[in-house]
């Protein structure tokens, strides 16, 4: 994953990969963000004239999916589910601790650019909640104390 | 000498890594020949990471397994010991067709698979007319286990006989409701299942190709059902179907985030690149699914139970069950509860038996307050209705819907008025906003509950009112079930919603 503004030839190559496909463009974006941490703005044109529909279209289905990113986000992505199971065991207290210890809302990105929390809806893991999802590492009954180090292990 | 340890996404978020590592470790400190093997979970969630080892006795299960653990389960003392896994009471209890195989074998060995009876229903099943196959599973009396609860035989027979160059068998896998994980347990734990279902059913309907569509947030099942694929396709499984003639292929797609795509509709809309939002019906996706195409659109349990319906005969399925709910099925015990995880069992057990008896009441310790059932657009069900047989049809008369089969436990420290806010709230943020009563209903009902909570008596007759409307006007199930647990908050704990407002006056 790099940051830097990727180049139309880049973004290309990201797209003919999934051309053969029925319905290619939700496997597009999302290796566009795989490849590039977003999906680039400068790509919506590109997409739509390789498959033939309108920028509009393109930017309403980039802008539905909550998956998909205008910009990077930080290094490190900490989700945590607020879907009803993990309230049930003090998902929302420990939503509520995280937040108030980062000093911002969802969403937020750490101005050191090493965190950005997020809610998530369900991991699947709602015998063993509250669920936390740290990049592609699940943590199951996570509490406070164990909030705060991974918090800390992220540069927070 | 082999030993288990699941790589099921629930035995990782426990820290079932650590414990590969550190008995890899172990192995080669003792300098034996074991084999460790990443096998899905056997459900016992509580007991995980859960590790089992082979021995002349049958399967020793450890758990919950930590670090700490690993020399002692070598030297033959550990105090984790459970002996039998298949003994243990939550397990024995349950009666496991879909599930039957999952945590047993290695998932990702098709010759492990088939050694548990794998591919005896799909060789069947080639054998069979597609007419023959479409019957079988109407006898079997198998209905959509996503949560509509429709005759998958009836389903699958009208894409028979619908006309069209290419037809489509799609596996709705966008598992979003919360409490519900059976989906992500059968395809990290047995993914040949699903393979096997959707090659069946691509024969009862002359369908050639099949999608997968996986939720993002299940990284883990996405890795474990592409891998699979890779293997069916390599073994002739997939393809020319078991030199058979017939074609059929798997791709598999993953979602973006969005939970009205486990609607059947907005999930097509999704797979073809476009916004997710609902389509009105008719025409129904059977007719004019994907591309316009005839396709069958099933929930990943409804797929994985067709092969043991081929494999012991629909009528032994139809034997399980009660009334018109026949067969089994998995139901995932969650929330605040001390056993939790997946139960398989025939349709009928009490709500309050599932909860008490198998799932053993809160984690807390404190009184069950109510449990919602079928996630988040599931109603409430207090304490009161727990005599209530767990079925379509029974949930359904009072005022319930067992959805996906997911029970969320919550003790006496629930706060009903703010679970009714957040069932707003979700399908505010989910709403795909086609239809008004979802997409601006959800909104208002926020604002309405929070009146409510200020103390404004009054507007429990506009929350009544707005969920009227959404029931009635909403295209799908998010706007227009979202008023079961609103509802179901509001009439059976109507003192959490006066309370507030007594404590404001």
């Amino acid at each position: 994953m790099t940051q830097a503004q990727p180049t139309p030839e880049a973004i290309g190559e990201t797209i003919a990969r999934h051309l053969h496909l029925e319905g290619p463009l939700l496997p597009i974006l999302h290796d566009l963000q795989h490849e590039f941490g977003f999906v680039p703005e400068t790509a919506v044109p590109l997409i739509a004239a390789e498959l033939n529909i309108g920028r509009a279209e393109v930017h309403g289905v980039v802008s539905f999916y909550h998956d998909f990113r205008d910009a990077p986000a930080g290094k490190h992505v900490v989700k945590i589910c607020r879907a009803e199971a993990c309230q049930s065991v003090g998902a929302n207290a420990l939503s509520d601790h995280a937040l108030a210890k980062l000093g911002g809302d969802w969403h937020m990105t750490t101005p050191n650019g090493n965190i950005t929390i997020e809610p998530v809806y369900c991991l699947g893991l709602c015998a063993c909640g509250p669920a936390v999802l740290v990049d592609d590492q699940l943590e199951g009954r996570v509490d406070a104390a164990r909030m705060d180090e991974i918090l800390a292990e992220c540069g927070a | 000498m082999k030993i288990y340890i699941p790589r099921d996404a629930a035995a990782k978020a426990l820290g079932a890594e650590r414990i590969v590592k550190a008995v890899e470790a172990e192995i080669k400190e003792r300098g034996i020949d074991a084999q460790i093997i990443r096998n899905g979970s056997r459900g016992m969630i509580w007991l995980e990471p859960l590790v089992e080892v082979e021995t002349a006795e049958g399967r020793v299960g450890y758990g919950p397994v930590t670090v700490a653990d690993v020399k002692s389960i070598f030297k033959g003392d550990s105090d984790k010991a459970l002996g039998d896994v298949e003994q243990i009471p939550f397990f024995a209890a349950q009666t496991r067709l879909t599930f039957a195989r999952v945590g047993k074998i290695d998932p990702l060995s098709l010759s492990d698979y088939e050694a548990h009876g794998g591919l005896v229903g799909l060789r069947r099943a080639i054998t069979m007319s597609a007419e023959a196959v479409v019957d079988e599973v109407k006898t079997s009396g198998l209905r959509g286990r996503g949560g509509a609860g429709f005759p998958t035989g009836i389903k699958w027979d009208t894409v028979r006989l619908a006309q069209g160059e290419k037809k489509y068998i799609v596996c709705n896998a966008d598992e979003g409701d919360s409490g519900t994980f059976a989906d992500r347990m059968i395809m990290e734990g047995d993914p040949f299942t699903l393979i096997e279902g959707m090659i069946i059913a691509g024969l009862a309907t002359h369908a050639t190709k099949g999608f997968v569509y996986i939720r993002s947030e299940y990284p883990d099942a996405i890795e474990q059902m592409e891998a699979a694929c890779v293997i069916a396709r390599d073994a002739g499984v997939l393809g020319n179907v078991l030199n058979s003639g017939h074609q059929f292929d798997i791709e598999i797609r993953v979602g973006a985030g969005a939970y009205v795509c486990g609607e059947e509709t907005s999930l097509l809309n999704s797979l073809e690149g476009k916004r997710g939002t609902v389509r009105a019906k008719p025409p129904l996706p059977a007719l004019q699914g994907f591309m316009g195409r005839p396709t069958v659109v099933n929930n990943v349990i409804s797929l994985a139970t067709v092969p043991v319906i081929f494999e012991k005969g629909a009528q032994h399925y139809a034997d399980f069950g009660l009334g018109r709910s026949k067969g089994t099925m998995p139901i995932q015990i969650a929330g605040n509860v001390k056993f939790g995880g997946l139960f398989e069992t025939a349709f009928g057990m009490p709500l309050g038996d599932l909860v008490n008896k198998i799932g053993g009441g809160t984690a807390s310790g404190r009184p069950v307050k109510a449990v919602q059932v079928g996630g988040p657009l599931g109603a409430y069900m207090p304490v009161s209705k727990f005599d209530t047989p767990f079925g379509y049809e029974d949930f359904d008369q009072k005022g319930g819907l067992i959805g996906h089969a997911g029970i969320v436990v919550f003790d006496d420290t629930a706060d009903m008025l703010g679970m009714a806010r957040f069932a707003m709230e979700f399908c505010a943020v989910e709403s795909c906003g086609k239809c008004t009563p979802c997409r601006i209903g959800a909104v208002r009902g926020v604002e309405t509950i929070d009146r409510i909570a200020a103390g404004d008596n009054s507007a429990v007759e506009i929350l009544t009112d707005l969920c009227e409307t959404m029931k009635d006007g909403s295209l799908c199930a998010l706007g227009g079930f979202t008023p079961f647990p609103v509802m179901s908050a509001l009439q059976n704990f109507p003192e959490e919603f006066s309370t507030a407002k007594e404590a404001a006056e």
